[in-house]
């Protein structure tokens, strides 16, 4: 197992690392580049970083300016305040125009943990989903997030990003035949009995709870589905036929986000079982990170205990 | 400015109200009011004052204009049909399922529109990055864009004013369409924003007070925004809402509103004697 890195920092050392190979790429932060990692970019090109103050309404539509003119922004901000905050700048000035700009959410979902309630963000996937034109990606781990920067510098259109803030296990560098690529899920463990689909810091954990129920002769599919929207009909499809029962797991509320992106599809395309991991339409609370994931069940228990959810109701 | 311009201006200024009209009467909807009363202005940019050439609508090296207060494209859309972008015929398909011609400022199917637009206080951060790509690239091009004296409530105006002073953004100058009236009202009473001059000051710009149907001051005013070195330029142009057709002027029940019949023959004939005493007939 390589070392534990967070999301967020393979971000910032990507985006740094690219910045030769990408003249337009340009990057913006509202005063949190300590925590974003943009600070690396901020560091070796000080002359393409604006740091926009606590203001991200106008960082968000500054860079839809800044694409205009051929640009290729990258707005930094929490999750919180990306895709909150700023929603109405980012569905008017940067996906109704369809401009390129890149809207990065960083500490994502419950993780943030002692910050609490407030910076907590488990509604990103959903809201940005929603917006047309928009994509929706989230990466599980460091050279998936890199891979995925590198993509959407190639990828001329809106998106976000969310980067989540613990530091994690890479699991997609040891799967064989893994590639990555916008839209397409990537299949890191094959299975018969039931599929878990899992976007973000989910996925380690969705890996976890498949070596647990190998050990009861239970045989699990895991999908790392790091692009939200659009999402990948034809491997969501596969699964449905040929496991009949599917669960989704993600560090967001249950409502609109992968779990109603799953179960949408399947119920139109290959009704079978979809039962949704994730958080039950709660807000979040203060306490240390781990704490707070096993308060909510965000574990890899607790995609064990949907998984026999799952199976009960396959026919 | 030559008298000859000023003249031609005003030429460009009587036919682009006469379109408004006709696209709001048309399309039985949009807002007439505040784009009577920032015609002027925007005439004096597309007729006078902005280097674009409509043949070349995006060019890299064009000045930019940002319609922040989205929703007068009564005022836009008639000047870059004149200027040329488009066929003036187009502006009958304003606000129709049949055509593009959107409500609010669009830039994927209006050609010469450079920002789309509509929700009030974003135009100008939009604004602020064309100016900074400018700075960054460093290009000469100037970056204008035109906001309400309603609009200047959203609290994202002041913080794209922020930034335009942190960035010294000198190739940025707004325009503030200063009617006094907004839809629910005279705007001293909905939101009292005066001392805009003051307001402006404090956060470093460049201020400018400038009557805003007068083209001669007009051209003086972005003259000295050009001139002007570090800082942002805003011109606080006082003007009259519902300009040119006199029982829409001053009057903020007509900020929104389609005229019925008998009101569109009385404002198009009024609009038509002003343009026909211009060019002499």
């Amino acid at each position: 197992m390589s070392e534990k890195i967070a999301t967020r920092a393979a971000y910032g050392k990507a985006l740094a690392e690219l910045a030769d190979q990408y003249p337009e790429l340009v990057v913006l932060d509202a005063d949190l580049s300590g925590s974003t990692q943009s600070q690396y970019f901020a560091k070796a090109h000080p002359d393409r970083f604006y740091n926009m103050g606590i203001a991200e309404a106008n960082m968000t539509v500054v860079a839809a300016g800044l694409a205009t003119c051929g640009k290729k922004p990258f707005t930094n901000t929490f999750a919180m305040f990306a895709a909150g905050r700023a929603y109405e700048q980012v569905r008017n000035s940067v996906a109704y125009p369809r401009l390129n700009v890149k809207i990065v959410g960083s500490h994502g979902g419950l993780s943030v943990g002692e910050d609490g309630a407030t910076h907590q963000c488990i509604e990103d996937y959903a809201l940005m989903r929603a917006i047309p034109n928009m994509m929706v990606v989230s990466p599980c781990d460091g050279p998936e997030m890199r891979l995925a920067v590198k993509a959407l510098l190639d990828y001329d259109g809106p998106a976000y990003l969310r980067l989540g803030r613990l530091a994690v296990e890479s699991v997609t560098d040891e799967t064989p035949g893994y590639s990555f690529q916008l839209g397409k899920g990537a299949l890191l463990r094959d299975g018969t009995d039931v599929t878990v689909i899992a976007t973000g810091m989910m996925v380690q954990m969705a890996c976890e709870a498949a070596k647990i129920l190998a050990e009861e002769g239970i045989s699990v599919r895991v999908i790392d589905m790091h692009t939200i929207k659009p999402l990948d009909g034809e491997m969501v499809l596969k699964a449905a036929l040929e496991t009949r029962c599917i669960v989704t797991s993600e560090e967001h509320t249950v409502l609109g986000g992968l779990g109603s992106a799953v179960a949408e599809f399947v119920a139109e395309h290959c009704p079978v079982p979809v039962v949704r991991h994730g958080v039950n339409d709660v807000f979040g609370r203060s306490g240390e990170a781990k704490a707070v994931l096993e308060a909510y069940g965000l574990t890899s228990a607790g995609i064990v205990e949907r998984v026999r959810q799952a199976l009960k109701l396959k026919k | 400015m030559e008298q000859s311009k000023v003249h031609a201006l005003a030429v460009m200024a009587a036919r682009a109200r006469l379109l408004a009209l006709d696209m709001v009467y048309g399309a039985a909807s949009g807002h007439i009011g505040g784009s009577l009363s920032s015609m002027d202005i925007v005439t004096t940019l597309y007729g006078h004052v902005m280097r674009v050439d409509p043949a070349q609508p995006r060019d890299p090296d064009r000045d930019r204009f940002v319609l922040s207060k989205g929703h007068c494209t009564p005022a836009l859309y008639p000047n870059l049909a004149l200027k040329g972008y488009f066929p003036v015929e187009e502006l009958k398909l304003f606000r129709s399922i049949k055509g593009e011609m959107s409500g609010h400022a669009e830039m994927r199917h209006v050609k010469g529109v450079d920002m789309s637009t509509g929700s009030l206080g974003q135009g100008i951060s939009a604004a602020v990055g064309m100016a900074l790509a400018g700075k960054a690239d460093n290009k000469d091009y100037r970056v204008y864009t035109l906001l309400g004296d309603g609009e200047i409530e959203e609290g994202q105006v002041w913080e794209a004013a922020m930034s335009a002073a942190k960035f010294h953004l000198d190739n940025l100058c707004a325009i503030v369409d200063v009617n006094g009236l907004q839809i629910d009202g005279p705007t001293a009473q909905v939101m009292p924003s005066e001392p805009l001059d003051k307001k402006f000051e404090a956060f470093n710009w460049n201020v400018i007070h400038v009557d805003g149907h007068d083209f001669n001051a007009l051209g003086e005013a972005f003259e000295a925004a050009a001139a002007c070195k570090g800082k942002s330029t805003v011109l606080l142009a006082k003007t009259v809402k519902g300009k040119g057709v006199s029982f829409m002027e001053g009057d903020y029940g007509w900020h929104g509103k389609a005229p019925n019949a008998e009101q569109y023959e009385k404002a198009h004939a009024e609009l038509a004697a002003t343009l026909a005493e211009l060019e002499g007939k």
